[in-house]
């Protein structure tokens, strides 16, 4: 039923991804689909890279880390942004199209009083991708 | 500087210890997540707060105190600006034509983020767009007023060297080529530097975004601790208290502005709507972010600004201005010498009350302008990003200044009386209202002098934000909202209130201790540039 499947996930805070990452693995599984990690970075120095290119290479060995722990196969697609705060869900989307990917499964935090303010990340994805979304609460 | 060996790679990283983040927190603040550094944030936010509120309860006492102390420091150390402001020119020119100039921001591989006319537009925005509106008239006319004076040339005298007196050729020339001077080469050096440096130790060092990493050659591993929190904290002050004066200033001259056009009442209730209103289009392009935000307005100004220039030159004196162009370059050649010497002069009033206030006054502004033209920079080689930082601002600012400057002198000199007696915000207005199509004309100025404060709060946010988070450019949005919206609180406390030249002199002086920590980083620019790969 799904051939590619995109998995957002964000270096920084991997352990806030558990769910979601075992989620997508038991759905690839399931379907004999595909992983595409995919990362969204900044061009200045950041937590994880402190270059894109440093970037990039670390989003790679974490998804060839993922694909060989499951049997899966899988790739990484990491993306620099001018402005991640404001821009995520946009390279996201972005992402989705290139990737090819028909569905997304994505960590996205119980909504609460600030969503009213400021969407979510998952909760702008759903709302625009022309594919189907998981939001893994 | 731990000793870094002939790179191999791309770029040339420093190896530290330091993981960007490690100090900062995440607290939650009613329904928000924050992700600041710890000291700097609160430091930073607590000191401003209780500046507003001195300025706010003890107005005298404060109007006196920093009232005393701008005069001060820019008299006492007048040869320190000026000879600092020499050092950053020569440098920058320095790194054109030497080797240096071919080492690219972010490696032999990176490519520009930004086309030239996007980059062009943001960097001219963020670095002078809104004093060119008010300057662009008043400052020509006030020195070729007091050069042709027949006090010129005696000490109490404001006109710049020893003035023309009774000649208005000679006052002419040297107005423009005293304005020149202070809109051309010097400030842009001064921010070229630091946003040079900014996106080396960032892009090619690996180091955060902020004003510390400059540092890291001279101080080391200390720029992480107290030292780099107080340069970072100095950086985030200079910045707001900059931001906000600028637009109180800015909501009064808009204010007259729009009081000359459409009889808007200039009162303390129209200069609040106006800053709120500032402010609350700069929230909504800071939520939109930088592409879609600053850098789209940026544009639209940049637009507005050509076709301004552009009507000034055809429907004014256009053979005037195309051959004032290169009569103004060739006086600003001529006087820069005599203009920037910094010992032995007998002009005080001008070196001190224009020229060393000025150039503390870009100072104080250079960490802003540096992190946001560093920030949008990457990719570019050295020598590139000087000629578009440096030469071609200051060649925009030689045609601005002919075409605003020139036209008016040349209506005063043919009896315009009008342009010399009306206030400083108000100038420019006069002058095109001797132009066709003046109600249109001064309306377009006075939407850019709104939409540069807009992008200037905008821009100014992302700077604070970045330093605040510890070099972090992806942390939560709502805190350049926070950002933004205390730059206009601050803005209308200090109007209300009467603190704000208390708060611009509290600014300028927080250029002294810059100046010293920039020619500090004008070495450790030169070291981090000498070990980079050059392609």
């Amino acid at each position: 039923m799904y051939r590619k499947i995109l998995v957002p996930v964000d270096l920084a805070h991997l352990d806030g991804l558990e769910r979601s990452i075992d989620t997508a693995t038991d759905l690839a599984k399931h379907y004999g689909a595909s992983l595409h990690f995919v990362g969204i970075t900044t061009t200045t120095p950041s937590e994880v890279a402190h270059t894109p290119e440093e970037y990039s290479r670390k989003l790679h060995e974490y998804a060839e880390r993922q694909g060989a722990a499951h049997g899966l196969s899988a790739s990484s697609i990491a993306r620099t942004s001018h402005d991640p705060a404001v821009d995520l869900s946009h390279q996201l989307l972005e992402a989705i199209g290139d990737a090819g990917a028909d569905l997304v499964v994505m960590a996205s935090h119980v909504p609460g009083l600030a969503d009213h303010v400021f969407a979510s990340h998952g909760g702008a994805v759903a709302a625009h991708a022309r594919v189907s979304v998981l939001l893994v609460r | 500087m731990s000793d870094q060996p002939e790179s191999e790679g791309p770029t040339t990283p420093i190896e530290t210890d330091y993981e960007l983040g490690q100090d900062n927190i995440q607290p939650q603040i009613g329904p928000f997540g924050m992700d600041i550094h710890n000291p700097v944030f609160m430091i930073s936010g607590l000191t401003i707060v209780a500046f507003v509120a001195f300025a706010l309860l003890l107005p005298t006492t404060a109007g006196e105190m920093f009232g005393w102390l701008r005069p001060a420091v820019t008299s006492t150390f007048d040869w320190l600006f000026l000879l600092a402001a020499n050092i950053f020119v020569l440098l920058a020119l320095a790194l054109i034509v030497t080797p240096l100039g071919k080492v690219r921001l972010g490696g032999r591989d990176a490519r520009p983020d930004y086309s030239y006319a996007g980059w062009f537009a943001m960097l001219f925005a963020a670095g002078m767009g809104i004093g060119l509106m008010f300057f662009g008239v008043s400052e020509p006319i006030s020195h070729f007023t007091t050069s042709l004076a027949e006090t010129a040339g005696t000490p109490d005298s404001w006109a710049p060297l020893d003035g023309a007196a009774g000649d208005p050729e000679a006052a002419r020339r040297l107005g423009m080529a005293a304005t020149i001077f202070h809109w051309g080469l010097h400030p842009w050096a001064i921010y070229a530097i630091v946003a040079l440096a900014l996106g080396l130790f960032a892009y090619n060092k690996g180091l955060p975004l902020s004003m510390r990493s400059i540092f890291y050659p001279i101080f080391g591993e200390r720029v992480w601790g107290w030292t780099g929190h107080v340069i970072d904290i100095l950086a985030v002050f200079a910045t707001l208290f900059g931001l906000a004066t600028s637009l109180g200033i800015g909501a009064q001259q808009a204010n007259a502005g729009l009081n000359f056009l459409f009889g808007l009442p200039v009162g303390d209730l129209s200069m609040v709507l106006l800053i709120v209103g500032i402010t609350a289009i700069a929230l909504v392009s800071v939520v939109a972010g930088l592409d879609a935000g600053v850098k789209r307005l940026s544009e639209i100004n940049m637009v507005l600004a050509i076709l301004l220039l552009l009507f000034v030159v055809i429907v004014g004196p256009t053979l005037a201005i195309v051959t004032g162009f290169f009569k103004n370059l060739l006086a600003y050649v001529e006087y820069l010498p005599a203009l920037s010497n910094p010992f032995g002069r007998e002009d005080a009033n001008f070196s001190q009350g224009w020229t060393s206030f000025y150039w503390a006054w870009w100072i104080s502004w250079s960490p802003f302008v540096g992190m946001f033209i560093a920030r949008v920079s990457r990719g570019r080689t050295v020598r590139e990003f000087m000629i578009c930082v440096l030469l071609i601002p200051s060649l925009v600012s030689v045609f601005w200044m002919t075409a605003f400057g020139g036209t008016a002198i040349g209506l005063l000199d043919g009896g315009l009386q009008a342009l010399a007696d009306a206030p400083l915000e108000l100038k420019l207005f006069t002058m095109l209202s001797e132009l066709p199509l003046a109600g249109i004309t001064s309306f377009v100025g006075i939407v850019l002098v709104i939409v540069f404060f807009v992008t200037s709060s905008d821009s100014g946010s992302l700077v604070i934000d970045t330093i605040t988070a510890g070099g972090k450019i992806d942390a939560p949005v709502p805190q350049r909202v926070f950002w933004a919206s205390f730059e206009g609180l601050v803005a209308i406390a200090l109007l209300l209130g009467g603190g704000l030249a208390a708060l611009q002199a509290a600014a300028v002086s927080t250029g002294l201790p810059f100046t010293l920590v920039l020619l500090l980083g004008c070495f450790g620019l030169v070291k981090g540039l000498m070990a980079e790969p050059r392609s």
